[in-house]
């Protein structure tokens, strides 16, 4: 969120609704980010008119649409170019850009880390089905191996990017998890909100139609306590009711699930999150499912100066002192004077 | 020396000339484009009429020596008008025998080949492929030839100030700008000045230069009578009061976005990635942030139309430039903005294509492209420079239609006039009218409609921000008047039709006749940057008494209204074009009129006389 988004307003989720028909299939994971988000903005304070949400193509970018601020359904992958021209023109806009795993990471991968790596101010919600849903199912670059598709008819042989992961290798100071349908989501989303910055937020989000219950293994309610982490800032990093959490084997440099017993974490060298710290959040994005828990909620969180107020600040320093003169400007350079009696420098 | 040239028979200086071509050339490393620039300023200040074509290789430090790394300038000053760089030289100043070989072909007969004979060694004659020396073996005879040992003789020039023999050396170009310095009789004072100021850093490279380029100088002086070398006087052109300087068209493709920026009191947002030859506007425009002027060098092409895009939809001139290869990928980008009716000018400095094509070299083989090169009907419209100072003014009129219509605007220019030079006289701008923008910013009577007109059929501009007008845009078909999403055969109908009549409707100045009559035997008709030796052409034949006119086309899209009964006036037309008939097509289609092709797609411009053939032909 940007210092210079200084108009608060008062506002209720129904302030926040269009009246557009959403059309999205039934039962699809983005009707309840959609709410998440319109449930969220009221908490944040900010005012509608001075929201704009963007996007590209596919099932996540119809998303502006249904949102009661300014928006721009743009290009298929291209969302953060247009965003970074409007944050460039206008820094006081509160930017947030909805994208897809096909969107963001594979037409648009460009794209989402040079606007990672310049740090431009603004939240990027990468929904994340692991599949191409307006185009009919096929493959995505975060489908696991395997996956059978249209286009994939005896399973993909190509590994999957980590959107998280890709994320920090780009430079991101804000890495989030969570998922659609999760009562934590408007927390991690405020969290975004506040940090200053490129907010990167990778959500899980439930394909009905093409890829059913694919994060059901970590998002179901049952057994969610063993199998998600969700991530406090400077609480240590426990699950399952407290009986296990994440250390770090000191010899082999990497994290691993130790049992704690009578809640004593501490002599189990259950670590204490520190969202600052960028080694242990390189390796939280790495963990790998069903070994470890899925990790959701701020992985990491340590602001920096942002492109576009770096580029405000340089284009004032670059001004100052001279003055917009174009007459002059045009005088400038190889010029000389035709007089009656010739020319003359 | 060159028939428009006469020598100088007793007196110290020549009588009057028309026109003088003199091509520098020589290995990339040699400093030519450098002297070319120089040589330029001298003409400006000498007041001659001057246009100058810049010929460099695509390669940054080709191999020393070698046939594609020739640098060459080129430069055409006369007592009068000039439009071109001229045909043929009449002075080749070849400082290797690469830059021979290449560019000697070109030269008039009985011209002037000025070599430095120091660099033709055996390994030097090897590399340009020369089984002898040229400069021996009489291969040279139909034109005249002066050697001089210009390396030996630059060496020691500047012995005095103890430089190592590569740093002495490289003041060569120096001793050879000295030296035409005094062939065409020019004040040496303002290249001193501008050597001891570029220099300013170390005094004694500085007076190295000057003392080479005096040493150049001092040898045409003493050696004037001997041989082939003689002095020339080129009069002023007639030209009007008041203050000029020389031009680039990346210059006026800058300045002229500014000014356009200023009138219509926008800020700018200029997107740029780069490639040749279009950087070179990226570069002008990053200096001149007081002007309200946002650069953003983009990680690709597409990245940099679509952040211009998304700086209109905020309310800045939202500005993107490239060349054929990057125009393509902006295609997409160009469709959202034609969608969604936001105002964005896109700049092309075309080069040889198709692909890669030839980066330095120019071309006009993106009309098709600029005018057509959408998916959907997706019309735009289309503005073409045709020299540097005219630049300036389009850049002005793109911006004005891109604000006054809410559309992209494509301003195409080419290698050709993005490099070369030419004197212009500095405009007022409180002659410019202003176009100020008005943003929408509070619901009107009857109602806010995202894509309700007026009477150009413009929809208004609502910046984000803006309480009360809060609304959403996108690339899926808009509903009329609301700009919902809407999938309706009706609507898709009404809203192409719109999208149409709205570019068809826009206001373009009716075509004039640059030359000539309207009515007659034969209009040639050109574009771009072919003004230069069409113009000629056509004035050189009506000299001759020859019933044909020049018409020049700034307008590609949409044409102005008048043309078609223009061309229909004439028995026949020709469309000269740095393409395979791009134009000609347009034409053809557009009035049924049976225009003739008339194309060159070498990477270098038109001559006068390939134009005065064509003109011969047609009127036989």
């Amino acid at each position: 969120m940007n210092e210079m988004t200084t108009i608060a307003r008062t506002t209720t989720l129904k302030d926040w609704e269009t009246d557009q028909e959403v059309r999205w299939c039934p039962g699809c994971g983005d009707y309840a980010i959609l709410k998440a988000v319109q449930r969220t903005m009221p908490e944040i304070g900010t005012a509608p008119e001075n929201t704009v949400f963007i996007s590209g193509i596919g099932c996540s970018s119809r998303f502006p649409y249904y949102m009661e601020t300014y928006g721009f359904h743009t290009i298929h992958g291209r969302a953060p170019a247009f965003a970074t021209g409007l944050k460039l023109a206008n820094p006081g806009l509160d930017i947030w850009i909805v994208t897809g795993d096909g969107d963001g990471l594979s037409i648009g991968g460009n794209h989402t880390m040079h606007l990672i790596r310049r740090n431009l101010d603004c939240q990027i919600m990468l929904f994340n089905n692991e599949i191409y849903g307006l185009t009919k199912g096929q493959y995505s670059p975060t489908s696991r191996v395997g996956t059978s598709s249209p286009s994939t008819p005896y399973g993909s042989v190509d590994r999957p990017a980590q959107p998280a992961a890709f994320a920090l290798g780009a430079g991101a100071r804000f890495v989030a998890r969570g998922f659609d349908v999760s009562k934590k989501l408007p927390e991690v989303l405020k969290a975004a909100h506040a940090h200053k910055g490129a907010a990167f937020i990778e959500i899980f989000q439930n394909c009905i139609v093409y890829n059913k219950d694919v994060f059901e293994d970590f998002a179901a309610p049952k057994g969610a306590e063993d199998r998600q982490l969700w991530l406090e800032n400077g609480e240590p990093m426990l699950f399952a009711k407290g009986t296990k959490g994440i250390a770090l084997d000191s010899v082999e440099l990497h994290l691993k699930v130790v049992d704690v017993v009578d809640g004593d974490w501490q002599s189990a060298g259950v670590i204490v999150h520190d969202v600052t710290n960028r080694s242990v959040a390189h390796m939280l994005v790495e963990m790998r499912f069903g070994e470890f828990p899925m990790a959701l909620g701020v992985l990491y969180d340590d602001p920096r100066p942002t492109f576009e107020a770096d580029v405000w600040r340089q284009n004032k320093a670059a001004s100052e002192g001279k003055k917009a003169d174009l007459q002059g400007l045009l005088k400038k350079g190889q010029t000389w004077t035709v007089t009656e009696s010739g020319p003359e420098l | 020396m060159a028939s428009a040239v006469e020598d100088r028979a007793d007196n110290r200086q020549s009588p009057l000339s028309d026109a003088v071509v003199v091509r520098f050339a020589g290995d990339s490393g040699d400093g030519m484009q450098l002297t070319g620039g120089q040589f330029t300023l001298s003409s400006a200040l000498a007041g001659n009429d001057f246009a100058t074509f810049p010929d460099f290789p695509a390669e940054i430090r080709a191999p020393q020596g070698t046939l594609f790394g020739v640098s060459a300038f080129q430069i055409n000053f006369g007592s009068s008008a000039i439009d071109t760089a001229g045909d043929a030289p009449d002075v080749l100043v070849a400082m290797n025998p690469a830059a021979l070989k290449t560019n000697v072909p070109s030269l008039k007969q009985g011209g002037l080949i000025i070599a430095d004979e120091g660099e033709f060694n055996d390994r030097n004659l090897a590399k340009a492929k020369y089984d002898a020396n040229p400069l021996e073996d009489g291969s040279l005879a139909k034109w005249q030839l002066l050697k001089l040992n210009i390396s030996q003789l630059t060496v020691e020039a500047v012995k005095q100030f103890g430089l190592g023999t590569k740093d002495a050396l490289r003041c060569k170009n120096m001793w050879t700008l000295g030296l035409a310095l005094w062939m065409f009789d020019r004040d040496r004072q303002p290249l001193i000045d501008w050597l001891n100021g570029k220099f300013a850093k170390d005094p004694n490279l500085a007076a190295a230069n000057v003392a080479a380029l005096n040493a150049g100088h001092a040898y045409g002086e003493t050696a004037e009578l001997a041989g082939p070398l003689k002095q020339h006087h080129v009069d002023p052109a007639p030209a009007a009061p008041g203050l000029y300087r020389t031009l680039t068209g990346a210059e006026g493709i800058a300045l002229g976005l500014v000014a356009g920026a200023q009138l219509a009191k926008l800020p700018m947002f200029f997107g740029g990635y780069p490639i040749t030859p279009a950087s070179a506007i990226l570069h002008h425009l990053s200096r001149l942030k007081e002007y309200d002027v946002t650069t953003f060098q983009a990680e690709d092409e597409i990245a940099a139309i679509c952040s211009a895009i998304g700086a209109s939809y905020g309310g800045s001139l939202g500005v993107t430039s490239s060349s054929g290869p990057g125009i393509a990928l902006k295609g997409e980008a160009m469709g959202l903005a034609i969608m969604t009716e936001l105002p964005l000018v896109i700049v092309n400095s075309q080069r040889g294509g198709p692909s890669t094509g030839l980066p330095t070299k120019t071309e006009q083989s993106d009309l098709y492209q600029a005018v057509y090169g959408r998916n959907g009907d997706a019309p735009l419209p289309v503005i073409a420079a045709r020299s540097p100072g005219d630049a300036f003014d389009c850049a002005i009129e793109a911006v004005r239609i891109a604000v006054q219509y809410m559309t992209p605007v494509m301003l195409l220019t080419d290698g050709y006039i993005a490099n070369a030079a030419e004197p212009w006289a500095v405009p007022d701008l409180t002659t410019y009218e202003a176009f100020s923008v008005e943003f929408l910013t509070e619901v009107p009577e009857g109602g806010f409609k995202p894509y309700g007109r007026d009477e150009n059929l413009k929809r208004p501009w609502v910046k984000p921000g803006t309480p009360g007008l809060l609304h959403r845009i996108g690339g899926i078909e808009k509903e009329l008047d609301t700009g919902h999403i809407n999938y309706e055969a009706s609507n898709h109908q009404a809203m192409t039709d719109i999208r149409k009549d709205k570019i068809d409707g826009i206001k373009v100045p009716d075509q004039v006749v640059e030359l000539g009559a309207e009515g007659g035997k034969l209009a040639v008709v050109g574009w771009g940057s072919t003004f230069g030796p069409i113009h000629q052409a056509v004035r050189r034949k009506r000299a001759e008494g020859a019933d044909v006119s020049h018409i020049h086309i700034r307008h590609i899209w949409p044409l102005p209204a008048n043309l078609g009964e223009l061309l229909k006036s004439y028995d026949k037309v020709i469309v000269p074009e740095m393409n395979t008939g791009q134009l000609k097509t347009v034409l053809r289609d557009q009035y049924l009129v049976d225009a003739k092709p008339v194309n060159k797609v070498s990477g270098q411009p038109f001559t006068i006389a390939e134009i005065e053939a064509a003109i011969e032909e047609a009127l036989a």
